[in-house]
């Protein structure tokens, strides 16, 4: 290394090499995601606009609209709209399941709180198609729910291939994704707030709402995004337990790519919902998130 | 000749176009000596500190330890350690580890580190807790593990950040009182970077002022305390007296209340000038008392007494815009004034400083 | 730590009775899926009586054991490519600033944001063309196997890794590295000897989470492997599709079991670190830094 006098140029050199260092260690990595994510979304953005040969081969001539076009299709909206009615309503469920949950988690001490924890991340650390396909046991013709409602009396409920089932098997696979932000956030709170509220005449619930919940809301924005997001383009779930009538996005995507061999209408469709999907990504950003 | 330790000569750091921390830094540190550099936040002290480290670079600007130019080499190839502000210590590394860990990166024996390591945490009485993870000391003793892990390597030079600010004060005296006391045993140069000033002014052979990344200047503690040169080193250090004056002669001032005071002659002030006074250096008598030789005075009137249990602080309206503080200590000779009281103030004319801006 | 305002008497015992119920909820399929994989019986829901016959047939079943074979090597070999890329990725967007910087840290970002269906069909479609472009080219001709289900693997571990590592990075003192180069310390010395022991809680994190994501993966894996690739989760999906046997069952408990055992390896693993993150909890801890 140099013993001389810095100069401006000098100083300059330096910070470059910094820089060129930083750059180094992960363009490993950036190379990587060029190639294999970067590029493969270009390409997928490009098969939107070709053709479809009669043979069910993509042809990349004639670029054309006319997948985008076809988006406009009662068919599809239906699908979309059902797909995205579906997502809200998994989001709206897990929130009011996950909120007094995580409440509670963290209104605990310390050592019962990581156990708690702990407790919950477990189902999230095993295999999520595995805890999908235990629901489709439970919720058959003759599944273990069916058998307890013909126990007491009532006939064989069969939940299986209805939009139900799939809700309960996306509010399963997604729960622990809205429980971390919610704990994590209400655990950072200062409850000396929510003391001050109380010091100031409001009742327990006063104090919830005007205190707690407004201080939570980061966490009630990540976790409903964490869950709105996978369940908008749910595939498994949908598949094992929605069975063939009641069609979603994630399904519809992939049919167009085995069975419908319609390679640029399913691009289409991709882009469609991957647009929706940063949108809502974009407004958790906005609403204060530094990071995921 | 004894090479000056540290020698910063033209050193500027800019970051981006608008920031300059550090302005045409000339700084000479002396071989041996406890040299602090003494600002409030934001004076550019930390960066030129970390310069020297080299964990940052000068954007100009020439850095030389015992003589041999810096330039732009990085801190591992320096010959100075530094104690940081928030210590630094490997968490997970026991005491010893922390502590040999500069000595194995230059690949010293076992043996010998085994040696150096037990003999430097002897002299920070540590010596028992070489197996301790550091999460499991107290603030006082992290600190000395810090201390122990730079002065082991028998640097240079060693820099320190602020060592003691973390600790709670009588810990901090006490902390002072070592840290001067191992400096003049193991002879190390010290450069010591602190904002406070009893800190500075008890412990250093010398202190730089800084601020705005300007060094104000440089002397022992007695030149900087009682000869402040600026209007800035004047006020940051202690309670001053600031009293804007004409110059009317070549060995006299008025003062902005009227009143003429003699200033010691062979100054080269023309114009509008500045005295500093210390409120100690003032006295407070009674008004049908008789003038003292040799010392200038003038009338004034008591507005605030504050007492201190050591000292009662006055404050005296004199004419000015600000009133005059006076320090008096608490001693029956001495005796009290009431508020309200009409007074003089007086004091000699040396104690005055004529300081820029 | 903090003194809690918790809620009172009957609002108290009614979270205490939702938090149970949503435990139930969580546990009791898996409970029953486990119980119900030792029933002699086929038809999967009728209890008859306890056997294992069913974990026999599935250890003879060639196709289960060479799907579970796949897995494992896909799984191993793309968690360590994605882990070591991932922990650089973290180092430099962390800790580094460079032109393109910015864009690279949104790039690392989307493939978490993107679903799977659409990672599907982009690798799908890259591959496609990618090997058709070669083959053009040289007239070689590739085809979609275990390296392609790798290759997409690795592609979206990256970034999983990377987020968990940051996490970590983010919490660690700077200073800690600046007094190992005051000491002497070359960077390489300093990333082996400080940093990397510091952030390892956060790379088993970041490796554990990817090893997950990899065991779990169906779309992705179905729409890039071929044939006599099949991984065991989709040839599970495969099997379920057509109708549920008691060798699912048997199949999907062992499933479940390995995850177990992975938990229960790096909660054993944890109580020897010096660090205080678990790293069960660390994507918590990546939520915990998102809000």
């Amino acid at each position: 290394m140099t013993g001389a006098p810095v100069t401006p140029e000098l100083e300059k050199g330096a910070e470059r090499a910094e820089s060129r260092r930083g750059f180094l260690i992960g363009s490993p990595a950036s190379a990587y995601l060029v190639l294999f994510f970067a590029i493969p979304l270009v390409l997928v953005f490009v098969y939107s606009f070709a053709s479809r040969s009669s043979t069910g081969l993509t042809v990349l001539e004639d670029w054309n609209l006319d997948s985008y076009r076809r988006l406009l299709d009662p068919l599809v909206v239906e699908i979309f709209v059902r797909s995205f009615v579906l997502a809200l309503i998994t989001t709206a469920v897990c929130l009011l399941a996950s909120y007094p949950f995580a409440y509670y988690i963290a209104t605990r001490g310390p050592g019962l709180r990581n156990v708690l924890l702990i407790l919950v991340m477990i189902p999230f650390w095993s295999n999520f198609l595995v805890r999908t396909y235990a629901w489709r046991v439970l919720l058959g013709s003759d599944g273990v729910i069916s058998q307890i409602s013909q126990a007491l009396g009532g006939e064989s409920i069969r939940v299986l291939f209805t939009p139900p089932a799939v809700l309960i098997g996306l509010v399963y696979g997604y729960l622990p994704f809205m429980v971390l932000p919610l704990y994590a956030a209400i655990e950072r709170l200062d409850w000396s707030l929510v003391e001050a509220a109380r010091d100031l005449y409001a009742d327990g619930w006063t104090a919830f709402r005007k205190v707690t919940l407004p201080l939570s809301m980061p966490g009630i924005v990540a976790g409903s995004i964490l869950v709105f997001i996978p369940s908008l383009g749910a595939y498994v779930t949908p598949a094992i337990l929605g069975g063939a009538r009641t069609v979603l996005m994630g399904d519809y995507i992939v049919s167009q790519f085995l069975a419908a061999r319609n390679w640029p209408f399913g691009s289409a469709l991709s882009f469609a919902v991957m647009f929706v999907m940063l949108i809502a990504a974009m407004l958790y950003f906005r609403a204060g998130a530094r990071t995921l | 000749m004894e090479r000056a330790a540290v020698e910063l000569v033209g050193v500027t750091k800019r970051f981006g176009d608008d920031v300059t921390a550090v302005d045409d830094l000339e700084l000479t540190i002396e071989d041996g000596e406890f040299f602090s550099l003494l600002g409030p936040s934001g004076c550019g002290k930390t960066t030129t500190l970390r310069m020297i480290a080299g964990f940052e670079f000068p954007t100009e600007g020439s850095i030389r330890i015992h003589g041999n130019e810096m330039g732009l080499k990085p801190p591992n190839e320096r010959p100075v350690n530094t104690v940081f502000q928030s210590y630094a210590l490997f968490p997970h590394m026991t005491v010893f580890d922390n502590v040999a860990f500069g000595l194995e990166m230059k690949k010293v024996s076992k043996a010998d580190v085994e040696a150096r390591v037990r003999r430097v945490l002897d002299q920070v009485q540590l010596a028992q807790r070489a197996d301790a993870r550091p999460s499991q000391l107290s603030g006082g003793m992290q600190q000395r593990v810090a201390l122990a892990r730079a002065l082991v390597n028998e640097p240079e030079v060693l820099l320190l950040d602020e060592p003691l600010g973390a600790l709670d004060l009588k810990l901090r005296q006490n902390m002072q009182y070592e840290l001067k006391d191992l400096q003049s045993r193991v002879g190390i140069t010290f450069v010591y970077v602190t904002h406070d000033q009893e800190e500075a002014l008890t412990m250093s052979d010398r202190i730089g002022v800084m601020s705005n990344g300007r060094l104000l200047q440089v002397g022992d503690s007695h030149e900087i305390y009682e000869r402040p040169t600026s209007r800035f080193v004047a006020d940051f250090i202690g309670d001053i007296n600031l009293i804007d004056g004409e110059i009317s002669g070549s060995g006299s001032v008025r003062l902005s209340n009227g009143v003429e005071i003699e200033i010691p002659a062979g100054h080269d002030q023309s114009g509008s000038v500045t005295l500093a006074l210390r409120p100690e250096r003032l006295a407070i008598h009674r008004a049908s008392d008789p003038p003292s030789p040799g010392r200038n005075h003038m009338k004034a009137r008591i507005t605030r007494r504050t007492y201190f249990g050591d000292v009662y602080f006055y404050d005296v309206d004199a004419g000015f815009d600000q009133p005059l503080e006076v320090k008096e200590e608490n001693r029956p000779e001495i005796g009290t004034h009431d508020v309200g009281v009409e007074v003089t103030v007086s004091w000699t004319p040396d104690a005055a400083n004529l300081v820029t801006d | 730590m903090k003194e809690r305002t918790g809620p009172q008497g009957i609002v108290e015992r009614l979270l205490a009775a939702n938090a149970i119920v949503v435990y139930v909820f969580l546990y009791a399929p898996i409970v029953l899926l486990v119980i119900f994989s030792f029933n002699d019986n086929n038809n999967v829901s009728i209890w008859t009586e306890p056997s294992l016959r069913w974990y026999g047939e599935m250890f003879r079943n060639d196709e289960v054991m060479g799907a579970l074979r796949n897995s494992l090597v896909v799984a191993l070999v793309a968690t360590a490519v994605s882990t070591v890329l991932g922990t650089a990725l973290a180092i430099s967007l962390e800790r580094y600033r460079y032109r393109g910087r910015g864009t690279l840290d949104g790039l690392a970002y989307l493939p978490i944001i993107i679903p799977d269906v659409t990672m599907a069909v982009m690798l799908l479609i890259f591959f496609f063309q990618a090997f058709g472009i070669l083959d053009s080219l040289t007239g070689i001709r590739l085809t979609t196997g275990l390296h392609t289900i790798i290759l997409a693997h690795i592609a979206f571990n990256i970034s999983f890794v990377a987020v968990v590592v940051r996490a970590r990075i983010a919490q660690f003192d700077e200073a800690l590295e600046e007094a190992a180069a005051d000491l002497y310390a070359t960077r390489w010395q300093t990333f082996r000897k400080v940093t990397l022991p510091l952030i390892a809680p956060g790379v088993a994190g970041g490796a554990l989470l990817a090893l997950t994501l990899s065991l779990d993966d169906v779309v992705v894996t179905q729409f890039v492997s071929g044939a006599g690739s099949t991984t065991l989760p989709v040839y599970v999906f495969g099997l379920v599709r057509r109708g549920v046997t008691p060798l699912i069952n048997a199949v999907s408990v062992v499933m479940l079991l390995a995850s177990m055992v992975l938990v229960g390896v790096s909660l054993g693993l944890q109580r020897s670190a010096a660090g205080r993150q678990k790293v069960l909890t660390e994507p918590s801890v990546v939520y915990e830094r998102a809000t």
